[in-house]
């Protein structure tokens, strides 16, 4: 027996004793059974798999041959998809800031060209091909995997279109199509704001696999890829339609079976003033810098500015290396949104929350004076913290410690309620945190703790720390936006909203629309004195002896504000600088922090200009410019020459 | 040397009934590969290379004595524990899944390995403690399943996990697990199946849903299934003949090469290829269980069992997706798809169910 000869022969079974041998070889034999038993088991098992399979084959290939046969063999139906039309992006009056135009773009489909360099140069007596055109076209080739056509110009003219349908016959492989191009009729004035489109890349067909949406992107083109666009893009892109064409034995289309129309993105009706945008915009002249104007009422962001801005169009079809170079290495980084990622220090604008703390948790009440030398020490430290007046504001309690942003007041106030008390405040109102606004890649600036040092630098938190974070310098960042929903809530008497963009989406068939926001706000639960005593003294930060007096000159609504200086302590990211510009790039960032009317305000606004020197002097300005056309209507005069102002030397 | 003894000493090893079955199937490969392909030498050259890596891979393992093979079992399995952790770690990502490890000269599927690692470790553990088999042996080599499978799900590779996780089964199965916990894992697995549901990722989820209905997604995934079965469907009893299914030639099958290779088949060769498909699968299953049915130690019979029955599981899957009966998971049709690392991975198994068979013959003589 087979069996008894194989164990015989292994050596382990060898050395084992008789007797043993003779109990060992019965189970084993009773193991062999049952191991049998178990595989054919596992034969029958998988011969059932089999079965089933040509049982489903059988089904298929008779029952159901008929049906098939007339899916594929009589009827060969090609699935063709069709793009849908592009949402478009309105702002609150229903003013146009993205739209589509039919327009015509060349094509060529290399596989069915023999000499690409001869057509194109061929193409390029009919119709003018620029170095940039060919340049992008190769970038596009490169990319282009599924072997279909590939643009090499856009934007075709009528003539142009005419020229070449003339001459069609001697270019083979070459079209021309119609296509839904997207334009943005504000160009740079809201870049940021709005983002734009491109062309859909690898790295986006992975995302739209890994969402299970690559079918309703067969044949799409473009994808959002910063601001709205991007944050939106499900609602904007809108869903497929399907056509099923009959198509011959060599694949060409002879008959429409059935159509499923595709449905239009949905527009997206902004809370944005598309003309106060402007206005904003156009204040900033040449300054860099950012503004956010909120309704403090329900967190609808009214401007939103980052400048310099940028031209979206140049992305559309892929950047050219040429316009990316000039702008990715410019000193002004104008691709960067400074609204929403940029970083600063605040300065004195986080002076009135500050006092807010400290009436809260009854550091300081409010007829509490101190006695202002011009600096502050610490307890047992010879460290002068200076104050930015020389000599000092005197006699200074909370109400004037912010008309005349004192501050040694500040320096005080902060050691008292540390550190702790101060990050639990202030994070209530947002700060260190993203504000949730309907953009994507938002930063969320810094609001340092003792815990974050300890992480970050591995160090204990200094009483020191605490001083400079109390005037918003130290480690503390914040970002435009963050700054403007703090601003807004003190503005809506300490009911926070989450800054949105966008208020409804509208369905492009119908005239349905849906609120995007159900935000009813949050509560911070201050008390009503403590935030009208702030908000007083903010009022008269721009009545005399204010440190914004210039600001609301002739104004007949009273605004309150906040001027704040961020100090440029070094340069970044080692840019090359450009001798003549130095000094003009070391300058103070300057902030004003505003909402009007003072006593009923239906907006707040917060201005940053970089390098502009001191708040009151260049971010108030711009400021007052937005609140005039707000509230008044009124369109701003021609930009004066900037007026020295004498009585403010500082902040 | 003479002629005749070189050709001795090379397939001294090698099963002639099992050579013949798979190298019928690899020939039903290059056949329909050269087809589905539009007529392209490349792919079929390139599949006769994997093909040629494969085939050199299993000579090697046939002609291993058996003690070589059980020595690499723990080793293989340890190394393919650490690739898949470092996959789980610093993996590439690639449409979403973290499956790749890029290791510099080349990037792997670690998955891939312990198609062969999971079994191979489960049979040593069970060879190691064969005189004294308790249930907790049981609970340990399920674990040593359940840890490669949990990282494989993970990544998220769904199809590769089960798979296994099938292999891993059969282990246990012909280890002679307890019908009882057989029953109750079964009831279990249909009663959990509600709550696996949830965890499922949303395009896991998709997939499943678009068996029940593939016109939901016509344009994605759902194109896939319908164009597949269409191809099948009106293939017919004879077929459409080589190299004339339009649905093949017409552009609207997609992957047709790798994993929708069986549609090109169905279509050009209809319902009577597919019975002689079948067959050529049925023969090669047949005679692993054959050779595992004659092994003589334990650790050889829960091999070879394996083995035969994952192989019996791959096909199956492949065509029960194809013809839309199973959601599309990325299995590719065992010996006849295009690709390196499943043909690499098949014939290293089929080379130790030959070394099973041949070593035993000489021991015996």
């Amino acid at each position: 027996m087979s069996v008894v000869a194989t164990l015989a022969a292994s050596p382990r079974e060898s050395r084992t004793l008789s007797m043993k041998r003779q109990v060992e070889l019965k189970n084993h034999l009773r193991e062999i059974f049952h191991f049998r038993l178990r595989l054919a088991v596992g034969f029958a098992f998988a011969l059932t798999l089999l079965a089933i399979v040509l049982l489903r084959l059988v089904y298929l290939q008779t029952v159901r041959h008929s049906y098939y046969q007339t899916l594929a063999e009589s009827n060969r139906i090609s699935i063709v998809p069709i793009v849908p039309g592009r949402g478009l992006i309105v702002d609150r009056n229903g003013i146009e800031m993205a739209h589509n135009y039919s327009g015509y773009t060349l094509e060529i489909t290399p596989s069915k060209v023999a000499d690409l360099e001869a057509t194109l140069n061929s193409l390029g007596e009919l119709i003018s091909i620029t170095a940039k055109d060919r340049k992008r076209f190769k970038k596009l080739m490169a990319e282009n995997h599924d072997l279909g056509s590939v643009m090499i110009r856009n934007r075709l003219s009528d003539e142009e279109v005419a020229r070449f349908a003339a001459q069609q016959y001697r270019f083979a492989g070459v079209e021309i199509k119609a296509r839904l191009l997207r334009d943005y009729p504000y160009g740079d004035k809201a870049a940021h704001l709005l983002g734009f489109i491109g062309r859909i890349n690898e790295n986006d067909v992975a995302q739209l696999e890994e969402k299970e949406l690559e079918g309703n992107y067969r044949g799409s083109d473009y994808i959002g890829k910063t601001g709205l666009e991007q944050s939106y893009e499900t609602e904007l892109h809108g869903v497929a339609g399907i056509e099923q064409v009959e198509v011959d034995s060599a694949g060409r289309a002879v008959r429409l079976l059935s159509r499923t129309a595709p449905v239009s993105g949905n527009t997206l009706v902004l809370s944005i003033d598309a003309k106060l945008q402007e206005i904003a915009e156009q204040a900033f002249g040449d300054y860099r810098g950012a503004l956010v104007a909120i309704d403090p009422a329900n967190g609808e962001v009214l401007a939103f500015v980052s400048r310099p801005g940028f031209d979206p169009t140049l992305f559309i079809d892929g950047i050219d290396t040429q316009s990316w170079d000039e702008l990715n290495t410019s000193l002004d980084h104008p691709l960067i949104n400074r609204a929403l990622r940029g970083q600063y220090p605040s300065g004195s604008t986080i002076k009135p929350f500050m006092a807010l703390a400290g009436l809260t948790y009854g550091t300081r009440s409010p007829a509490r004076t101190i006695s202002d030398p011009g600096y502050f020490t610490l307890p047992g430290s010879s460290h002068q913290y200076r104050d930015w007046k020389a000599g000092g504001h005197g006699s200074v309690d909370l109400f004037k410690s912010i008309v005349v942003s004192c501050d040694t007041y500040y320096y005080g106030l902060a050691t008292e309620l540390g550190i702790d008390n101060i990050f639990n405040f202030l994070s209530r109102f947002g700060f260190g945190k993203k504000t949730g606004i309907d953009l994507q890649d938002e930063s969320s600036g810094l609001l340092p703790s003792a815990a974050w040092k300890m992480k970050r630098y591995k160090q204990i938190w200094y009483p020191g720390d605490t001083v400079s974070v109390g005037i918003g310098q130290g480690y503390s960042l914040v970002t435009p936006l963050q700054l403007a929903a703090a601003t807004a809530t003190i503005a809506n008497n300490g009911v926070a909203h989450i800054p949105h963009l966008v208020k409804e989406i509208r369905s492009a068939g119908s005239n349905e629309s849906r609120q995007v926001n159900n935000d009813v706000g949050v509560d911070l639960k201050l008390n009503p004195e403590h935030l009208a005593l702030v908000q007083r003294a903010m009022a008269a930060v721009t009545q005399p002896g204010g440190t914004a007096v210039a600001a609301s000159a002739g104004a007949p609504y009273h605004i309150a504000g906040k001027t704040g200086t961020a100090q440029v302590v070094a340069m970044k990211q080692g840019e090359k600088y450009d001798a003549s510009k130095i000094d003009e790039r070391h300058r103070d960032h300057a902030w004003f922090i505003a909402f009007a009317p003072a006593e009923q305000p239906k907006i707040a606004v917060v201005v940053l200009a970089e390098n502009g020197g001191h708040g009151g002097g260049t971010a108030a300005p711009i400021a007052r410019k937005v609140l005039d056309y707000y509230l008044l209507g009124k369109l701003p005069t021609p930009l004066k020459a900037p007026l020295a102002e004498k009585e403010v030397a500082h902040d | 040397m003479t002629k005749r003894q070189m050709w001795l000493r090379f397939s001294a090893h090698l099963d002639g009934q099992l050579t013949l079955g798979v190298g019928l199937l690899l020939l039903t490969s290059l056949l329909i590969l050269f087809s589905a392909s539009d007529a392209n030498w490349g792919r079929v050259g390139g599949q006769m290379l994997n093909i040629l890596v494969a085939f050199t891979g299993l000579w090697v393992v046939a002609n291993l004595p058996l003690h070589y093979l059980m020595r690499t079992a723990l080793p293989i399995y340890a190394l393919g524990m650490l690739l898949l952790i470092g996959v789980a770690l610093f993996g590439d990502i690639s449409h979403g899944a973290r499956r790749w490890l890029n290791l510099g000269v080349a990037t792997i599927q670690p998955s891939e390995l312990m198609k062969i690692g999971v079994p191979l470790m489960m049979a040593w553990y069970f060879e190691k403690h064969e005189a004294t088999l308790t249930w907790k042996n049981y609970l340990i080599a399920t674990g040593l399943l359940i840890v490669p499978v949990g990282l494989i799900a993970r990544q998220p590779d769904l199809g590769t996990a089960l798979l296994i996780t099938a292999s891993g089964f059969y282990v246990l199965f012909l280890a002679g697990l307890s019908w009882r916990i057989i029953g109750g894992l079964f009831v279990a697995a249909i009663a959990s199946a509600p709550l696996l549901w949830t965890t499922l990722h949303d395009y896991q989820k998709h997939r499943i849903e678009m068996l029940f209905d593939p016109s939901q997604d016509a344009l994605g995934k759902g194109y896939h299934t319908i164009q597949g079965m269409i191809a099948v469907g009106s293939g017919g009893i004879v077929g459409k003949g080589y190299m004339d299914g339009t649905q093949t030639h017409l552009d609207f099958l997609p992957e047709r090469t790798t994993d929708f290779i069986f549609a090109v088949y169905s279509e050009e060769f209809g319902l009577i290829g597919n019975v002689i498909l079948l067959a050529m699968y049925g023969f090669v299953i047949y005679r692993g269980f054959i050779i595992t049915a004659g092994a003589s130690t334990y650790f050889t019979r829960l091999m070879a069992g394996s083995i035969t029955l994952t192989f019996a599981t791959y096909a199956f899957v492949n065509m029960g997706m194809v013809s839309g009966i199973l959601p599309v998971v990325g299995v590719p049709l065992p010996l006849i798809s295009y690709g390196g690392t499943s043909m690499v991975t098949l014939l290293l198994g089929f080379g130790m169910l030959m070394s099973i068979e041949t070593h035993q013959k000489l021991n015996k003589s």
